[in-house]
């Protein structure tokens, strides 16, 4: 017996609202590989060898990631709760 | 600066506290909150993250330790922005479910388990009281910064009385306005707007001290920069173990720590507010620690050797002369501590009494479950509650003597608290994590915390003698605690964050697998883990054993009298009831439940209403029969659907039906008054000459060529009724066919001859395919060739073009035989080559001499018999048939 619950395919403003909960579950899978990039970095080093890191151009990396995964999220944040209060759709995909 | 002035700044700035948070309480009593109750607020809120341990000690963390600082912070921004995975469902479920305190949340979870509520609470608590030291602490170093600067004024009183002072301040504050009243929700929107304008005075304090530092110290940001990269700091190094671990470490904190949660969750107005956070509170975070780096190389570079890192925030202005900034920045500080403290006591408040001290209460006295106010006694146990939390804070703080470097106490109560999170996290997601999987993982996480990290904080001999750290206990060397299972040379932190949260999980996991939940759980672990899916089907209770007064009377008792008589009698209206008592139906009794919980927690409130009802719990086949029922009920709606949809279909078809019958009946009379017409028409001629030939003398050549009217009509109403009985016959299908092989060539050789004889005064060109016709088919000839004779004959009858030219083109196409027959007329205009196959349909009265118009309707019918068709064949350039017919005619008659 087919029960025509699940609709398959939705309309434009769902689907928007759909693809704007993937990038937001996506956004931290992003901020997590871009901050833990620091691992794969080389050491400081001797700075009295000349060679190494920078530390302020380390400090500009972070502040300047950290910037962007605040603007991705404030840019998703009003999507996603107006999403939220018009009825809750159940969590299933696509 | 005299040492009064800073006395009667605090005093000031806490008095300017308390008149916010009683103003607003003013405000909610009257409803009218308004943007007290907005995103901004709920961020701000959040912003306890950041204690005193933020304030001052993320400055000696750096100084330290280099950008490794950076991981504190980096935890929880990823966590936000990632709200949409977890915290999300956590703030839906703490609304939903009316959760008080982390401790509610995971005893709520597992089957309202106030064993699970007890264990949770004991940790917090242990976990905890470093911490709340640590803020004492901050305090007390920032007061004596001030003091030993400047002797004059006001004797500055010694560090164990100012914490002293301190700390009972924070509980008057706390008890004030934290236990104002049991609140159905458990929101305190004072403190919560108190904590927000601390968090103002905070971020306004760091920032303005950074930014001294970077224009007025360091001279601007570009020198700023190179400075870093020239001083110590540069030589740090990531550690990736650290690193990971760390930010691993903060992202569980922010949301295991009790007083984020309290904030978090239980204070929070509305859910859409997560929303504004996930990105606020990371951006808050960062303006936090933007100048924490400048602030940390500046003060290493001008401050004496030695000075401690931790104070570079007070210390640094105040060595360059800035006393009002000096000023600014502690009142930063005591803001960080402040904050931290009272949501802290108040939250670890709520957890003793709901879980430890309300069911101690009833079990000595079980009396109380049935008469005497117990709002009372719960209110007393949580003021008790704090002055106890923050009496363990200051005897913590006594006892340790404020010597550790501040971050390493911080990390310590973060690993404690981390415990919680595979309970938690497998509590929101995994429907199978049950009660005994919850305890065991907690138990034993917590024993490794302890053993591994909290008790070797003391340091040797204190705790823990120096034998057992070298050769672990009883001289079991792989229970060494900073080498547990001969894991070595880790960092001590690393390591024992690794080893309590993979034995925690693993022991939540198998004690999970192994053992079954009870009824109450399966319904909690269905309620939580699909709370998206809407409210929840089944209830925990079975209607009709509750007394509705008894109910009323225990509500009253913990909601107060005014509050509980609305409740019941909103439901009672509800009902369609008059008066005050509802009927005790099962989702009253799971509303109130609701209810209570949010002021006693759920544990206590699932015991108080069974302890009414008489009854512990559901059993097992309740729930089954509830599940059933529920099963039913879809199984029989769904069968509905489809019996709807079945009507519907039928509906269609009926209607359908109905349409085709009354174009019938149409079709019906059309044929009638055409048939009458047709067959007045010659009778009408008949009888006006057989007339004249009666009536008188007629000259005789005048009788023959009325004769031979009256003859030729005859004719035609003749060949007329053959042509309807023709039809008749084969509609009815009752015609008998004379099936043999036959030629094609000659059958279309006959009908030429036949044809020939309509307008034979015309030269008609026959163009003909004689290898393409030789062919035999079986099938009845005569009737094929009065189809063939008909077609022909419309042709000739109907060509206009000058020199009329009929081609006849024979086509195999697999088992059928296509007969096309095209002239080059004008051939026959597009809307009406639908009609030209219905009865008496003749387009043009030009010709009409030839036939009724019954010609093309006798073709149709004949070639369905014969199992073919016939159709118009449009786009030749002129009137185009093509005849279709199988190659074998097996069967008889159609």
């Amino acid at each position: 017996m087919a029960r025509p619950r699940k609709h398959l395919f939705l309309p434009r403003p769902s689907y928007r609202r759909r693809r704007l909960r993937d990038a937001a579950r996506l956004l931290p899978v992003f901020g997590v590989l871009l901050v833990t990039l620091p691992m794969l970095w080389t050491a400081p080093g001797d700075a009295a060898l000349g060679v190494g890191r920078d530390t302020g151009r380390d400090l500009v990396y972070f502040f300047g990631l950290w910037l962007l995964l605040v603007g991705c999220a404030a840019a998703f944040a009003p999507g996603l709760s107006a999403g939220s209060t018009q009825g809750d759709d159940p969590e299933d995909d696509d | 600066m005299p040492f009064n002035l800073l006395v009667l700044a605090c005093v000031s700035y806490v008095i300017v506290l308390f008149c916010v948070a009683f103003l607003v309480e003013r405000r909610a009593q009257a409803g009218a909150l308004g943007w007290l109750r907005s995103p901004m607020v709920y961020t701000l809120s959040l912003s306890i993250y950041c204690t005193a341990w933020t304030f001052y000690g993320a400055v000696g963390y750096a100084a330290r330790s280099g950008l490794e600082f950076l991981t504190i912070y980096f935890g929880p921004t990823l966590m936000f922005i990632g709200w949409w995975w977890f915290l999300r469902k956590l703030v839906r479920i703490g609304r939903q479910h009316r959760v008080t305190s982390i401790a509610d949340l995971i005893s709520s979870r597992f089957g309202k388990s106030n064993l699970l509520g007890v264990i949770v609470t004991l940790m917090a608590v242990i976990a905890a009281t470093p911490y709340i030291a640590l803020q004492l602490q901050s305090v007390v170093q920032s007061f004596g910064v001030f003091a030993s600067a400047t002797p004059d004024g006001l004797t500055p009183p010694d560090a164990k009385n100012t914490a002293l002072w301190v700390a009972a301040g924070l509980a008057l504050f706390t008890i004030l306005f934290g236990t104002r009243n049991l609140d159905a929700n458990e929101q305190h929107h004072g403190i919560v707007t108190a904590i927000a304008v601390e968090a103002v005075v905070k971020l306004v304090a760091l920032i303005a001290v950074g930014i001294f530092v970077v224009w007025g110290l360091a001279g601007g940001p570009g020198a700023m920069l190179a400075r870093i990269a020239e001083s110590d700091l540069a030589l740090w190094q990531v550690q990736p173990g650290r690193w990971t671990g760390l930010i691993f470490l903060s992202a569980a904190a922010v949301v295991c720590l009790p007083r984020m949660f309290q904030v978090m969750v239980v204070e929070a107005a509305d859910e859409r507010h997560m929303a504004r956070a996930s990105w606020a509170f990371p951006a808050y975070l960062m303006l936090m620690s933007l100048f924490i780096v400048p602030i940390a190389v500046m003060g290493l570079d001008r401050m004496p050797p030695g000075s401690n890192p931790d104070m570079f925030v007070l210390t640094l202005p105040l060595s360059q002369g800035q006393g009002g900034l000096a000023m600014l920045a502690f009142l930063g500080g005591f803001s960080s501590a402040t904050s931290m403290v009272i949501v802290e006591a108040l939250a670890l408040a709520t957890m003793v009494s709901n879980h430890i001290v309300v069911p101690l209460w009833l079990r000595v006295r079980p009396g109380t479950a049935v008469s005497g106010d117990l709002r009372r006694v719960v209110l007393m146990a949580r003021r008790l509650s704090i002055a106890g939390v923050l009496a363990l804070g200051l005897g913590y703080y006594r006892l340790s003597g404020g010597s550790a470097a501040l971050a390493a106490i911080g990390l310590i109560a973060f690993v404690g608290v981390a415990q919680f999170l595979p309970a938690m996290i497998g509590g929101l997601f995994w429907r199978g994590a049950t009660r005994s999987g919850a305890i065991a993982g907690l138990l034993i996480g917590f024993a490794v915390w302890a053993y591994t990290l909290f008790l070797p904080s003391f340091g040797a001999g204190a705790v823990m003698s120096q034998a057992v750290f070298d050769a672990g206990p009883f001289g079991l060397e792989w229970l060494r605690p900073r080498a547990l299972f001969g894991v070595q040379a880790m960092d001590p932190l690393m390591h024992a964050l690794f080893w309590s949260l993979i034995l925690n999980a693993t022991a939540f996991f198998v004690g999970s697998v192994v053992s079954f939940p009870g009824p109450v759980e399966r319904l909690q672990g269905a309620a939580f883990v699909n709370v998206f899916d809407g409210p929840t089907g089944p209830r925990g209770w079975a209607s009709g054993r509750a007394e509705p007064e008894a109910l009323l009377i225990m509500a009253q008792r913990i909601l107060g009298d005014m509050e509980a008589q609305a409740f019941f009698e909103a439901t009672a209206q509800a009902q369609g009831l008059e008066g005050l008592l509802p009927d005790p139906t099962p989702e009253l009794i799971a509303a109130l439940e609701r209810r209570l919980a949010g002021s006693v927690g759920a544990a206590t409130a699932h015991a108080m209403i069974s302890q009414v009802i008489g009854r512990a719990t559901v059993s097992v086949e309740d729930l089954m029969a509830v599940a059933n029922e529920t099963a039913q009920i879809m199984e029989y709606s769904a069968r509905l659907e489809h019996q709807q949809d079945e009507l519907t279909r039928t509906a269609r078809a009926l209607r359908d039906a109905n349409e085709k019958l009354t174009q019938l009946s149409v079709q019906k009379d059309a044929f009638l008054s055409q048939i009458s017409h047709e067959l007045r028409t010659p009778m009408t001629s008949i009888r006006a000459f057989s007339d004249i030939l009666t009536d008188g003398p007629v000259p005789a050549e005048n009788v023959a060529r009325f004769g031979q009217i009256i003859h030729d009509e005859a004719k035609r109403l003749t060949r007329l009724l053959d042509d309807l009985l023709d039809l008749s016959v084969l509609e009815g299908g009752t015609v008998q066919l004379n099936l043999a092989m036959s030629s094609l060539a000659e059958i279309l050789d006959r009908a030429l001859i036949a044809a020939a004889q309509t307008r034979p005064e015309r030269a008609f060109a026959v163009q003909r395919d004689a290898a393409a016709e030789t062919m035999f088919l079986r099938t009845d000839a005569d009737r094929l060739a009065q189809v063939f004779i008909n077609l022909i004959s419309n042709s000739r009858k109907y060509c206009d073009a000058a020199q009329p030219e009929l081609r006849i083109a024979v086509r195999m196409r697999g088992a059928r035989v296509l007969v096309d027959f095209i002239d080059n007329g004008r051939g026959i205009p597009k809307d009406s080559q639908s009609l030209i196959f219905e009865k008496f349909a003749r387009l043009t009265d030009a010709s009409r001499a030839g036939g009724a118009g019954l010609g093309l309707a006798i073709c149709r019918e004949v070639m369905a018999t014969l199992g073919g068709t016939i159709a118009y064949l449009p786009g030749q350039r002129g009137a185009a048939f093509r005849v279709t017919l199988p190659l074998r005619l097996d069967r008889q008659a159609a």
